[in-house]
């Protein structure tokens, strides 16, 4: 089973520097594309590749790429979302600190075939030993030749910047990311125009994913064909998974496109530990929908998820156990996202906080009947289409599928004025 | 004032960005590394310094969690509140958090020494529950390692 992700990423946790990652092979895709490659034609490998990306949304990267006007004359810019701020993942981060140079490659293939002036990584504020090792990774890539001008004697050019967060969710939404990168709020702006015709300061910008980019040297390597040959399903590649909450090996793994929820819980996290039973699981994240015991053969790739009701988001699953209060699980869920909004739409502003209460009223044991219809209320009312950017419709995901799955808890806590868990937490 | 270290070095930033509005962040950034929090009167030089009104600046300032707007102690506590951490119990080292330095969230120690904050996700799920101390990442962390980890810190 193949791992190109991950595979040179040393076991002890250290950082695959630039020599390392040259003796395996690195910047060889990018000298190819260089000597032999037209950016469109980099463009139609990737869009071939039919390579989702693996930040949350799924959006087809070479399709996305497709959209950059290349006739338009002054800057593009190139940003790695290196943000990753979703509540149960922690993926990127794998990928940050073990193999920096990979995600430069692709960043600097990428801005060849956007024909991009500059980039940038935002990385979130918490992550100082990315930052550490992303700082001395942009600064061995300039000695190398491989950024900066004429890079390795070719007529294209590129700067590079490391900018370092202030901490805030919205940052990882791409229009938002763009305004906090210009200095502003991180709110999001309205689309069209789309970030890939008017992005960074009014220019063409692409944003990726630090998953994504990390693929772009291997798919320049070796191809489409291997790309899709990865994966079990029609979502080509691999996938970096994790598992978090009371099993017996959290962790995170690359494996095939398309394992199943199952083997990703028993074989690689060890199944749930001794005394605990799984109830139910975010697949993707914070703001995905639970899926339960039933959904434990669904394939996680972008269709199989969706298919069972829910998204894979990052990939990252969070676990409920039937110690956990999943009302508690919820409120949790709500606090972050109440918390996180940036206020900008009053649906998500209000809303959230709103949601918030009751699911903190029904913990309390002074929930009333009525307060599951006003969370139903709410599911409708701050999902999709009502709010301005995907925030609010993502915390209502496991809010959702909590009602749906969970509601005899929801009804006994009304019922018995009480949290009925034990240890319960808030 | 702003000191001629901040000065410099916001003067810097101010070369890496096409209109000087977009140093707003490092601008705050650089003035609290040299003070620890980021005060009206800091609001106010920034602003002078980059064009921009004192309003402006304060909406940037008060909007991201780790730029602080009152003062701080020498160390911050970053409490990892988010899902994972909540499923394996990160609600006892608040506790414990608590009864050791007798402050709540959002508080500082009489002796300046600790500020205890509630951070969303520290992306180290796997390793739950975490909390950072200034730059330092604590991972698996049980209530009673606590006492300990705080000795570090002077």
């Amino acid at each position: 089973m193949e791992r190109p992700l991950t595979q040179h990423i040393p076991d002890s946790g250290a950082t695959l520097h630039i020599r390392e990652y040259e003796a395996v092979g690195g910047y060889t895709a990018l000298k190819k594309v260089l000597r032999e490659m037209e950016p469109a034609q980099v463009t139609t490998l990737v869009k071939d590749s039919k390579l989702k990306g693996r930040g949350g949304a799924g959006f087809d990267t070479g399709m996305k790429w497709s959209f950059v006007p290349m006739n338009m004359p002054g800057p593009k810019y190139l940003i790695a979302n290196a943000d990753e701020m979703e509540p149960g993942t922690f993926k990127d981060r794998w990928l940050l600190e073990g193999n920096p140079h990979q995600l430069l490659e692709g960043m600097i293939i990428a801005a060849y075939a956007i024909q991009a002036t500059d980039a940038f990584v935002f990385l979130r504020w918490a992550y100082k030993d990315a930052a550490r090792e992303m700082r001395r990774a942009i600064a061995d890539a300039y000695t190398a030749g491989y950024l900066g001008k004429n890079i390795l004697g070719s007529s294209f050019s590129l700067e590079m910047q490391l900018h370092t967060g202030v901490g805030r969710y919205m940052c990882g939404e791409e229009t938002a990311l763009l305004n906090s990168l210009e200095g502003k709020r991180a709110t999001p702006r309205a689309k069209p125009p789309f970030p890939q015709v008017s992005g960074l300061f009014g220019k063409p910008t692409i944003v990726n994913n630090v998953e994504t980019l990390s693929w772009i040297s291997h798919i320049v390597n070796k191809g489409e064909a291997w790309f899709k040959s990865l994966s079990y399903t029609a979502d080509g590649g691999t996938k970096i998974y994790g598992v978090s909450g009371r099993v017996n090996k959290p962790g995170a793994w690359e494996l095939p496109m398309g394992i199943t929820m199952r083997e990703l819980l028993e074989e690689h996290a060890g199944g749930m530990r001794n005394g605990y039973r799984f109830r139910g699981a975010l697949p993707g994240g914070a703001s995905t929908d639970f899926l339960t015991e039933v959904h434990l053969d669904v394939k996680m790739d972008f269709a199989g998820v969706t298919a069972a009701g829910s998204r894979l988001g990052t990939g990252t699953m969070v676990v409920l156990d039937d110690h956990t209060c999943p009302v508690g699980f919820v409120h949790n869920l709500e606090h972050f996202f109440a918390q996180e909004s940036c206020g900008f739409c009053t649906p998500c502003r209000e809303g959230l906080p709103w949601a918030e209460k009751i699911l903190w009223s029904l913990e309390n044991g002074t929930g009333v009947p009525a307060d599951l219809d006003l969370l139903e209320m709410h599911t409708q009312m701050l999902g999709p289409g009502n709010t301005f950017c995907a925030l609010a419709p993502g915390a209502m995901e496991p809010l959702q599928s909590a009602l749906k799955y969970f509601r005899e808890d929801f009804e006994q806590h009304i019922k018995e004025k009480k949290c009925p868990y034990a240890h319960h937490q808030h | 004032m702003l000191t001629a270290i901040e000065i410099e070095k916001i003067t810097h930033e101010l070369q890496q960005v096409p209109v000087k509005k977009a140093a707003c962040i490092e601008a705050l950034k650089i003035v609290q590394q040299q003070r620890r929090w980021i005060s009206d009167e800091s609001v106010e030089d920034i602003a002078a310094m980059l064009e921009m009104s004192t309003a402006e600046v304060d909406s940037v300032a008060t909007f991201y969690n780790l730029i602080f707007r009152q003062p701080v102690g020498r160390h911050i506590i970053l409490l990892c509140d988010s899902i994972s951490c909540y499923v394996m119990g990160f609600t006892a080292l608040r506790q414990q958090l608590q009864n050791l330095l007798h402050i709540n969230y959002g508080q500082t120690t009489t002796d300046e020494r600790f500020t205890l904050l509630p951070n969303a996700c520290l992306g180290t799920c796997d390793h739950a529950p975490a909390l950072m101390i200034d730059e330092d990442l604590y991972r698996d962390v049980k209530a009673e390692d606590l006492e300990k980890i705080l000795e570090k810190y002077s």
